[in-house]
């Protein structure tokens, strides 16, 4: 019992990390219709960056804040240097560009700052968590971000006419011209928003698996498994999907013999294949259909 | 003139869908396009936004707007109801209203304004917190036209306002918007297959086949004109 107890409350900070990838792949995916192969490395990248910050002396969370907003930055250039040109392009050609994205980022990483394994500090400590050895503070602190970080998104979609109008571009681009809004602009707010929210899981998954070029790719993984149970559609159900799978994955790492620690990252695709044969449209997100 | 339009052709990639269109429109003023079905009717609305490619001079307060970006005219104040009125189904009522004033920033007046459209139209009140896509068609198409009278503006293009909508609500929704008109001043192109309606509301109409306006007139007298009628409107 306190097995168990210990791992799905350790699942449940795995998946707080997962639950910010999947939101911040659904943003994008919303946004332009297309999965972002490169959301990890963006990320990657970020943490890297405040890697850097740290060893040039900056306190932790002006060096948090700091690539927050570079991140931002980044992500609505990414947009307008590399995506806008292809906006009308084939599918194709854009996951070339995710492609290149991808290698261009995770090479990057690697000659600016090599491959060896860095440590990445945690604010939070690690501690047991009041006493408890059922979470330790940094797991805590993963989740309480996460939930910070969730709020403020919800609180900008529905309470702000910005929020609005990326909601409504989204929606109905063409519908969204007519009422004035620049469509293009609030597909860069979302890369904007996306690349950010990476920033935030990268900075606080580095100190569990520790920084390298390659940390995100099982990160990504899980997060895209999140963002289909939960449904693409859906930020909500992504979110509750990262949370589930972060659950999933560490239960069953523990309690299916055979599966352990070195089959765990099967479980993320286990769950992607199984919801695309059951429930394509995930469990909160809607079908669409359209007219031919 | 409010807006001109001199010698527009418009084109769906290769293939050409207007021809040499020519028009105006004056500050307040009421016109209509008429014709069958694929004439070009939609396509005229479209080319005025820039949701088609043209060629051609379009001018409204005297600035040269073809080849504008659609959201850039909304800017001048060209409110635009599309065919299949284009409502944000997922969204609320009211949000879609909010949506209309993206361009204002008069927050005040902005909360009058959808007040005063919930005047004209009590049953969207009704409904402000459902979202848009659960109403019925009546309701989608007024929710269209207020969301579009929401950006206050200066040319409202309607593209088949009464597509799809019991005759009574049709009657409903022709006078008021013959009522905003008046008290409003906000000119009108409306684009109608029923052309007795949108004869009595406009005071000046065009007729198109194939891409091409074959004849305009005041709308009294293309409405008294039998041939034409026969000919081109149907009834």
């Amino acid at each position: 019992m306190q097995l168990l107890l210990q791992q799905i409350m350790a699942g449940l900070a795995n998946g707080a990390i997962y639950a910010g990838m999947a939101l911040a792949v659904v943003m994008i995916f919303l946004a332009i219709d297309h999965l972002n192969f490169a959301q990890g490395e963006m990320a990657t990248f970020s943490t890297f960056v405040a890697w850097q910050l740290l060893a040039w002396g900056f306190p932790y969370w002006i060096a948090f804040v700091l690539v927050v907003m570079l991140s931002f930055v980044g992500g609505i250039a990414i947009e307008r240097i590399l995506f806008k040109p292809l906006h009308k392009a084939s599918i194709l050609s854009q996951l070339v560009a995710f492609i290149a994205l991808f290698s261009i980022l995770n090479s990057g990483d690697g000659y600016i700052w090599d491959y060896t394994i860095k440590t990445f500090p945690t604010p939070f400590g690690t501690r047991p968590l009041f006493g408890s050895v059922l979470i330790d503070t940094h797991e805590a602190g993963m989740i309480g971000v996460t939930l910070v970080v969730l709020l403020l998104i919800y609180g900008f979609f529905r309470g702000t006419r910005l929020g609005l109008a990326m909601r409504a571009a989204a929606q109905n681009p063409e519908s969204a011209r007519l009422v004035g809004i620049r469509v293009g602009w609030m597909t860069a707010l979302g890369w904007g928003l996306a690349a950010a929210i990476g920033a935030v899981g990268g900075m606080l998954i580095a100190p569990v698996v520790f920084l390298e070029p390659n940390m995100m790719f099982g990160v990504l993984l899980y997060g895209f498994a999140g963002a289909v149970l939960g449904g693409l559609t859906s930020p909500g159900g992504a979110v509750i999907g990262g949370f589930a799978v972060g659950i999933i994955e560490n239960l069953a790492g523990t309690f299916v013999p055979y599966i352990g620690r070195d089959l765990k990252l099967t479980i993320a695709l286990i769950v992607i294949v199984a919801v695309l044969m059951v429930r394509p449209a995930g469990i909160f997100g809607r079908m669409t259909v359209s007219r031919v | 003139m409010m807006l001109t339009v001199d010698g527009v052709n418009a084109y769906y990639g290769e293939q050409q869908a207007l021809f040499g269109i020519s028009f105006g429109i004056d500050e307040g003023g009421v016109r209509t396009l008429l014709g069958a079905n694929g004439a070009g009717k939609t396509t005229v609305l479209r080319a005025l936004c820039g949701m088609v490619r043209t060629s051609g001079e379009i001018r409204f307060d005297g600035k040269a707007i073809a080849g504008w970006a659609t959201e850039n005219v909304a800017r001048l104040g060209v409110a635009h109801v599309p065919d299949g009125r284009g409502t944000f189904v997922r969204l609320t009522v009211e949000e879609n209203l909010q949506l209309g004033a993206m361009t204002r920033r008069d927050r005040a007046a902005i909360a009058a304004d959808i007040e005063r459209i919930y005047g004209h139209f009590p049953r969207l009140k009704e409904r402000r917190r459902q979202q848009a896509g659960t109403l019925s068609g009546g309701e989608q198409q007024m929710l269209a036209v207020g969301r579009a009278l929401m950006l206050r503006p200066r040319l409202l293009l309607l593209d088949e306002p009464s597509f799809g909508l019991a005759p009574l609500i049709v009657e409903e929704l022709f006078q008021i918007l013959r009522q905003i008109n008046r008290d409003t001043g906000v000119a009108m192109l409306i684009v109608e297959q029923n052309a007795a309606l949108a004869l009595e509301l406009a005071e000046h109409a065009y007729l198109l086949e194939t891409g091409r306006i074959v004849m305009d007139g005041a709308a009294a007298e293309i409405g008294a004109d039998e041939g034409v009628r026969r000919a081109y409107l149907g009834y």
